[in-house]
């Protein structure tokens, strides 16, 4: 088991020309936007002196090469900037974002999961049958819905009409997190679930009609310690895949549905910055994106050789 | 034999079902029984309907194949009218299966002592420790060196040869009275064909097992059983024991089985093949479904299909011309 887990320094060295070249990009972030920063910031009207003030102050009037080798060597410090909104160093505002955001992406990814194994393991048992025609219809139905909509609906019924769910806000105890969270996750698991309702669906079919499974029956097998031994953990691995490859791109989803929800996450502070044309945070935050889509890449290869005894990533793996 | 028999397939007709109405039937009215401990071999070419008849009596039909009637009767219990539940349990301790291709008749992703324990934890309830001790102890008996390593290794760290002794130690965990065997060695290479059904033979005799060995090699139930059925497109065309269906064969098809199969206490003799193809079971004929391929075919094969008849002591063969053709025959 050590032995094929021996790919991961390899791997987290891979993720340093990655990460190199996502500070380039969001360096150059600023630069890009036409005209001067500093007048992006503080707007056309600004008076002459304050751009100064302000271009000084950002170090713009440094060479190129050099204000982004003070970026990186910032970077390392631990220093991301200070915000030019709330006059506070960025990376207290981000080390408080990050880990509302994992929470609302992990409790979306349970609710996502909750829904996806039992309909696609029902739709599977019996193609054709009525279950399979209900896991058809909801995946149309959640493929087809925009995840803005879908959240002010939900709102709108459990929390404006039933009164079952806050409207928004984050709560103050971790209790109170995931009550408030459970709205947005169960939008953002709805948006998820239809993917992994289909590539769960066609991998079941896959292994129900596989010899290991007539073996399994033929020990007197049958219905969910069936599914749960033999069928779940096979069907399971093409997915895994697809889960880390979708989760990168639930970050960009979780920006709207934090908005929806007032959720004080990445995606509000990202928000928030972009309106305030606050550099530093906007910076800072595409970085933390960045580094989260690589880190899920890896966490993706870790479950995936976990799971599958014959996936061997690790150089020279060999049979026992 | 008087005593009644383990296990008993009456006119067992098994076709594929669509919409609710049978379209096309693939086993055609098969019957024979099996006796406690005893060999019995089925023979026949792909497409013969032997796998099938094997599955139906392990419950293990593929989806849209259907016994359409005819019964399976276990100790003299009958299938069809047992209920699922019932069906599985019998599914381990009373019969168990092994699978032609060894290679994919694992699960993957379990280690193999697991897949092992699993039946006998949960039909003899043991805990499980006890159940994983058992594993390994039916895999030393299979003769699978350092067990108690090999117990933890997934399928496709182990070779073909090992994992058919895995299958082999898994079918026979919980002591069934009849193994259901699959082409089982069609997988493996002839060397280890050879040990594999001589582990085959020995284990089911130390435990009072009969078995049930259906393939298309005539040199391996030859080896293996003591009786034997011939089966033609969905029919058993002759049964009786092995020794004397081979050596003096009493339907045309088991004759030509045999003139196309090597022999080498006569390696000079030139290897005939039956001409043809196997028939379409989509539009049987009303005739024998041998006749079209039948060197001694006569216009009433064509005309009727001929029912299986006694022609020696415990020998049945279903030929209209079987007293004419093989009288004689063989002194």
């Amino acid at each position: 088991m050590l032995r094929r887990m021996q790919f991961i320094p390899g791997r987290l060295i891979q993720t340093i020309p990655v990460v190199f070249g996502v500070t380039l990009v969001v360096f150059f972030l600023g630069h890009l936007l036409p005209g001067d920063p500093a007048i992006a910031i503080l707007g056309e009207h600004a008076t002459p002196a304050r751009v100064a003030a302000l271009r000084e102050q950002l170090g713009l009037n440094l060479p190129l090469g050099v204000q982004y080798g003070q970026f990186l060597l910032h970077i390392l410090q631990g220093n991301l900037g200070q915000s030019l909104t709330y006059q506070v160093p960025v990376a207290s505002l981000v080390l408080q974002a990050v880990p509302v955001t994992l929470s609302l992406l992990l409790f979306a990814l349970i609710i996502s999961l909750a829904i996806s194994i039992p309909l696609a393991g029902l739709a599977a048992a019996k193609p054709g049958g009525a279950w399979d025609y209900v896991a058809r219809g909801y995946t149309l139905l959640g493929q087809g819905m925009p995840q803005f909509w879908v959240g002010i609906m939900l709102l709108l019924l459990l929390a404006v009409g039933l009164r079952v769910f806050p409207v928004g806000g984050y709560g103050i105890t971790p209790l109170d997190h995931i009550y408030y969270l459970c709205l947005p996750a169960l939008t953002m698991g709805i948006a998820m679930s239809p993917t992994i309702v289909r590539s769960l669906r066609s991998s079941t079919i896959d292994v129900l009609g596989s010899e290991y499974i007539a073996t399994a029956r033929s020990k007197g097998s049958s219905g969910t310690a069936l599914f749960r031994q033999h069928v779940l953990r096979n069907a399971v691995i093409p997915t895994v895949s697809i889960i880390g490859v979708h989760l990168g791109y639930l970050v960009g989803g979780s920006i709207v549905i934090e908005k929806v929800f007032a959720i004080p996450g990445l995606g509000s502070l990202m928000l928030n910055a972009i309106f305030s044309r606050d550099f530093p945070t906007i910076q800072a935050v595409s970085l933390m994106v960045a580094l989260f889509v690589v880190a899920v890449g890896i966490l993706t290869d870790i479950i995936y050789t976990l799971l599958n005894p014959r996936i061997n990533l690790s150089e020279g793996g060999e049979a026992v | 034999m008087t005593e009644t028999p383990l296990l008993s397939v009456r006119n067992l007709v098994l076709g594929v079902v669509r919409r609710g109405r049978p379209s096309t039937i693939i086993v055609d009215d098969v019957t024979f029984d099996v006796a406690q401990g005893e060999l019995f071999g089925i023979v026949g070419e792909s497409g013969s309907g032997k796998s099938l008849t094997l599955r139906a009596i392990a419950g293990l039909l593929p989806g849209g194949v259907e016994i359409i009637s005819g019964s399976v009767e276990y100790k003299g219990r009958n299938f069809t009218s047992m209920t699922s539940g019932e069906r599985r349990a019998l599914m381990g301790p009373e019969i168990a299966m092994i699978f032609q291709d060894p290679m994919t008749a694992l699960n993957p992703v379990v280690r193999v002592g697991e897949q092992i324990a699993e039946g006998p934890r949960r039909h003899l309830g043991l805990s499980k420790k006890d159940a994983m001790d058992l594993a390994i102890s039916m895999m030393a008996k299979t003769g699978i060196p350092d067990p108690i390593r090999r117990a933890k290794a997934y399928p496709h760290e182990l070779s073909g040869g090992l994992r058919q002794r895995i299958m082999i130690a898994m079918a026979l965990s919980c002591r069934p009275k009849i193994l259901l065997c699959d082409e089982p060695t069609t997988a493996l290479d002839v060397t280890l064909q050879h040990q594999v059904l001589g582990l085959l033979e020995e284990m089911c005799a130390n435990f009072g097992t009969a078995l049930i060995f259906v393939t298309h090699d005539l040199a391996v139930v030859n080896e293996t059983c003591k009786k034997v059925a011939v089966m033609y497109a969905g029919r058993i065309v002759e049964s009786g024991p092995v020794r004397s269906v081979l050596r003096d064969p009493r339907h045309p098809y088991t004759k030509g089985l045999l003139d196309s199969a090597p022999d080498f206490d006569h390696p000079d003799r030139m290897l005939k093949s039956i001409p043809g193809f196997p028939p379409n079971l989509a539009n049987r004929s009303v005739g024998c479904s041998f006749a079209p391929r039948c060197e001694f075919a006569q216009p009433e094969c064509v005309a009727s299909s001929p029912q299986l008849e006694e022609v020696g002591p415990d020998r049945l063969s279903a030929c209209f011309e079987k007293f004419t053709i093989f009288e004689g025959a063989h002194a």
